[in-house]
Protein backbone atom coordinates (compact mmCIF):
# COMPACT_ATOMS: atom_id res chain seq x y z
CA UNK A 1 0.00 0.00 0.00
CA UNK A 2 1.50 3.17 -1.42
CA UNK A 3 2.13 5.82 1.12
CA UNK A 4 -0.49 9.09 1.34
CA UNK A 5 0.74 12.53 1.25
CA UNK A 6 -0.57 15.91 1.01
CA UNK A 7 1.82 18.50 -0.25
CA UNK A 8 1.92 21.62 2.26
CA UNK A 9 -0.38 24.39 0.80
CA UNK A 10 2.13 26.87 2.80
CA UNK A 11 2.88 30.24 0.44
CA UNK A 12 6.63 31.83 1.97
CA UNK A 13 7.72 34.66 -0.03
CA UNK A 14 10.89 33.17 -1.83
CA UNK A 15 12.81 30.44 -3.53
CA UNK A 16 10.73 27.53 -2.80
CA UNK A 17 10.79 23.80 -4.67
CA UNK A 18 7.15 22.89 -4.82
CA UNK A 19 5.06 24.22 -7.52
CA UNK A 20 1.80 26.17 -6.54
CA UNK A 21 -0.52 23.80 -8.37
CA UNK A 22 0.81 20.75 -6.51
CA UNK A 23 0.27 22.00 -3.24
CA UNK A 24 -2.50 21.06 -0.87
CA UNK A 25 -3.15 18.01 -3.57
CA UNK A 26 -3.00 14.50 -2.05
CA UNK A 27 -0.58 12.10 -3.76
CA UNK A 28 1.51 8.79 -3.08
CA UNK A 29 5.23 8.12 -2.96
CA UNK A 30 6.28 6.67 -5.57
CA UNK A 31 9.46 6.09 -4.80
CA UNK A 32 12.33 7.76 -2.36
CA UNK A 33 15.30 9.44 -4.30
CA UNK A 34 17.68 9.99 -1.57
CA UNK A 35 18.26 13.44 0.50
CA UNK A 36 19.81 16.68 -0.97
CA UNK A 37 21.16 19.65 -0.12
CA UNK A 38 18.26 21.73 0.13
CA UNK A 39 18.43 24.16 -2.52
CA UNK A 40 16.16 26.55 -0.90
CA UNK A 41 19.18 27.45 1.36
CA UNK A 42 21.62 26.91 -1.45
CA UNK A 43 19.24 29.47 -3.51
CA UNK A 44 20.53 32.17 -1.06
CA UNK A 45 24.12 31.44 -0.40
CA UNK A 46 23.83 29.27 2.87
CA UNK A 47 25.05 26.33 3.71
CA UNK A 48 22.35 23.57 3.76
CA UNK A 49 21.78 20.49 4.94
CA UNK A 50 20.59 17.42 3.32
CA UNK A 51 16.59 17.00 2.79
CA UNK A 52 15.14 13.52 1.71
CA UNK A 53 12.95 14.19 -1.70
CA UNK A 54 10.25 11.92 -3.13
CA UNK A 55 9.07 11.24 -6.13
CA UNK A 56 5.30 11.83 -5.52
CA UNK A 57 2.20 10.52 -7.80
CA UNK A 58 -1.03 12.34 -7.94
CA UNK A 59 -3.96 11.54 -10.50
CA UNK A 60 -5.20 14.41 -12.70
CA UNK A 61 -8.34 14.24 -11.22
CA UNK A 62 -6.60 15.41 -8.22
CA UNK A 63 -5.05 18.16 -9.92
CA UNK A 64 -7.43 19.28 -12.21
CA UNK A 65 -10.91 17.53 -10.99
CA UNK A 66 -13.10 14.79 -12.35
CA UNK A 67 -13.38 17.05 -15.67
CA UNK A 68 -9.63 16.78 -16.82
CA UNK A 69 -8.71 15.17 -20.19
CA UNK A 70 -7.67 12.16 -18.76
CA UNK A 71 -8.83 12.16 -14.88
CA UNK A 72 -7.12 8.64 -14.66
CA UNK A 73 -4.09 9.38 -15.79
CA UNK A 74 -0.80 10.52 -13.09
CA UNK A 75 1.59 12.89 -13.32
CA UNK A 76 5.18 12.98 -11.24
CA UNK A 77 6.94 15.07 -9.27
CA UNK A 78 9.90 15.67 -6.97
CA UNK A 79 9.05 16.94 -3.61
CA UNK A 80 11.20 17.26 -0.88
CA UNK A 81 10.03 15.74 2.60
CA UNK A 82 9.54 19.07 4.71
CA UNK A 83 7.35 19.89 1.63
CA UNK A 84 5.03 16.78 2.54
CA UNK A 85 2.35 15.68 5.53
CA UNK A 86 1.94 11.98 5.71
CA UNK A 87 -1.87 11.11 5.89
CA UNK B 1 -6.00 47.12 -10.01
CA UNK B 2 -2.82 48.15 -11.09
CA UNK B 3 -0.13 45.65 -10.89
CA UNK B 4 3.13 46.52 -8.78
CA UNK B 5 6.02 44.44 -8.39
CA UNK B 6 7.09 43.08 -5.47
CA UNK B 7 9.20 40.27 -5.77
CA UNK B 8 9.83 39.29 -2.67
CA UNK B 9 6.14 39.79 -0.87
CA UNK B 10 4.03 38.62 -3.86
CA UNK B 11 0.60 38.94 -2.11
CA UNK B 12 -1.08 35.80 -3.65
CA UNK B 13 1.63 33.70 -2.65
CA UNK B 14 2.12 32.57 -6.39
CA UNK B 15 5.18 33.91 -7.61
CA UNK B 16 5.53 35.00 -11.24
CA UNK B 17 7.47 32.35 -12.73
CA UNK B 18 5.44 29.27 -11.13
CA UNK B 19 2.89 29.58 -13.74
CA UNK B 20 1.93 25.89 -13.69
CA UNK B 21 -2.06 24.78 -14.89
CA UNK B 22 -2.20 28.50 -15.89
CA UNK B 23 -3.56 29.13 -19.30
CA UNK B 24 -0.66 29.64 -21.55
CA UNK B 25 -0.53 30.95 -25.52
CA UNK B 26 0.86 28.71 -27.92
CA UNK B 27 5.08 27.67 -27.36
CA UNK B 28 6.97 30.04 -29.91
CA UNK B 29 9.26 26.73 -31.73
CA UNK B 30 11.82 28.80 -34.05
CA UNK B 31 15.06 28.63 -32.65
CA UNK B 32 17.59 31.08 -33.08
CA UNK B 33 21.78 31.13 -32.89
CA UNK B 34 23.12 32.20 -29.78
CA UNK B 35 25.70 35.76 -30.17
CA UNK B 36 29.41 34.89 -29.12
CA UNK B 37 28.39 37.48 -25.50
CA UNK B 38 25.58 34.54 -24.63
CA UNK B 39 27.45 31.32 -24.95
CA UNK B 40 30.27 33.49 -22.79
CA UNK B 41 27.37 34.07 -20.46
CA UNK B 42 26.25 30.38 -20.27
CA UNK B 43 30.17 29.08 -19.81
CA UNK B 44 30.30 32.14 -16.91
CA UNK B 45 28.20 30.34 -15.02
CA UNK B 46 29.36 27.05 -15.56
CA UNK B 47 32.91 28.40 -14.32
CA UNK B 48 31.36 29.80 -11.30
CA UNK B 49 29.18 26.71 -10.55
CA UNK B 50 32.48 24.48 -11.02
CA UNK B 51 34.30 26.92 -8.59
CA UNK B 52 31.70 26.29 -5.97
CA UNK B 53 31.10 30.49 -5.54
CA UNK B 54 27.19 29.71 -5.95
CA UNK B 55 24.97 26.88 -7.21
CA UNK B 56 22.12 27.00 -9.92
CA UNK B 57 19.29 27.49 -7.06
CA UNK B 58 21.15 31.10 -6.33
CA UNK B 59 20.88 31.65 -10.34
CA UNK B 60 16.85 30.73 -10.24
CA UNK B 61 16.41 32.70 -7.00
CA UNK B 62 17.97 35.72 -8.61
CA UNK B 63 15.99 35.27 -11.88
CA UNK B 64 12.58 34.71 -10.09
CA UNK B 65 13.34 37.63 -7.89
CA UNK B 66 13.79 40.23 -10.68
CA UNK B 67 9.82 39.70 -11.55
CA UNK B 68 7.87 39.30 -14.36
CA UNK B 69 8.90 42.90 -15.67
CA UNK B 70 12.34 41.35 -16.37
CA UNK B 71 11.00 38.65 -18.28
CA UNK B 72 9.58 40.86 -20.19
CA UNK B 73 12.15 43.11 -20.97
CA UNK B 74 15.02 41.63 -20.90
CA UNK B 75 16.56 38.64 -22.90
CA UNK B 76 17.09 35.36 -21.33
CA UNK B 77 20.60 35.67 -21.12
CA UNK B 78 20.77 39.63 -20.38
CA UNK B 79 18.41 37.68 -17.17
CA UNK B 80 21.38 35.14 -16.51
CA UNK B 81 24.12 37.99 -16.41
CA UNK B 82 22.49 39.88 -14.20
CA UNK B 83 21.64 37.39 -12.29
CA UNK B 84 25.16 36.36 -12.33
CA UNK B 85 25.94 39.49 -11.07
CA UNK B 86 23.97 39.51 -8.10
CA UNK B 87 25.50 36.00 -6.76
CA UNK B 88 28.80 36.77 -7.00
CA UNK B 89 28.33 40.30 -5.41
CA UNK B 90 26.61 38.42 -3.02
CA UNK B 91 28.96 36.54 -2.04
CA UNK B 92 31.93 38.92 -2.18
CA UNK B 93 33.28 37.99 -4.90
CA UNK B 94 34.19 41.42 -6.18
CA UNK B 95 32.92 44.57 -5.08
CA UNK B 96 30.61 47.00 -7.59
CA UNK B 97 33.12 49.63 -7.26
CA UNK B 98 35.87 46.80 -8.71
CA UNK B 99 33.44 45.99 -10.97
CA UNK B 100 32.68 49.09 -12.19
CA UNK B 101 36.24 50.50 -12.56
CA UNK B 102 36.52 46.87 -14.89
CA UNK B 103 33.35 47.42 -17.11
CA UNK B 104 35.32 51.25 -17.53
CA UNK B 105 38.56 50.06 -18.77
CA UNK B 106 37.11 47.39 -20.95
CA UNK B 107 34.62 49.89 -22.61
CA UNK B 108 37.34 52.39 -23.05
CA UNK B 109 39.41 50.21 -24.97
CA UNK B 110 36.67 50.07 -28.04
CA UNK B 111 33.09 48.76 -28.93
CA UNK B 112 34.54 45.67 -30.56
CA UNK B 113 34.79 42.29 -29.31
CA UNK B 114 38.54 42.34 -30.91
CA UNK B 115 39.28 45.76 -28.91
CA UNK B 116 37.83 44.56 -26.09
CA UNK B 117 40.47 41.88 -25.76
CA UNK B 118 43.28 43.84 -26.55
CA UNK B 119 43.81 44.75 -22.94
Amino acid sequence: MAERVRVRAMMPPGHVRAPVYLRGKEGVIERPLGAFHNPEQLAYGLSAEKKPLYRVRFRMAELWGETAENPNDTLDAEIYEHWLERL
Amino acid sequence: MASTIHPMSDTDGRRWHDMGGQDAGPVPMEGHDFALWEKRVDALMVLCGSKGLFTVDGLRRALEDMGEDAFEKHSYYERWIAAVNQNLIEAGIYTLEELGTRMEEIAARGPTYGEAQNG
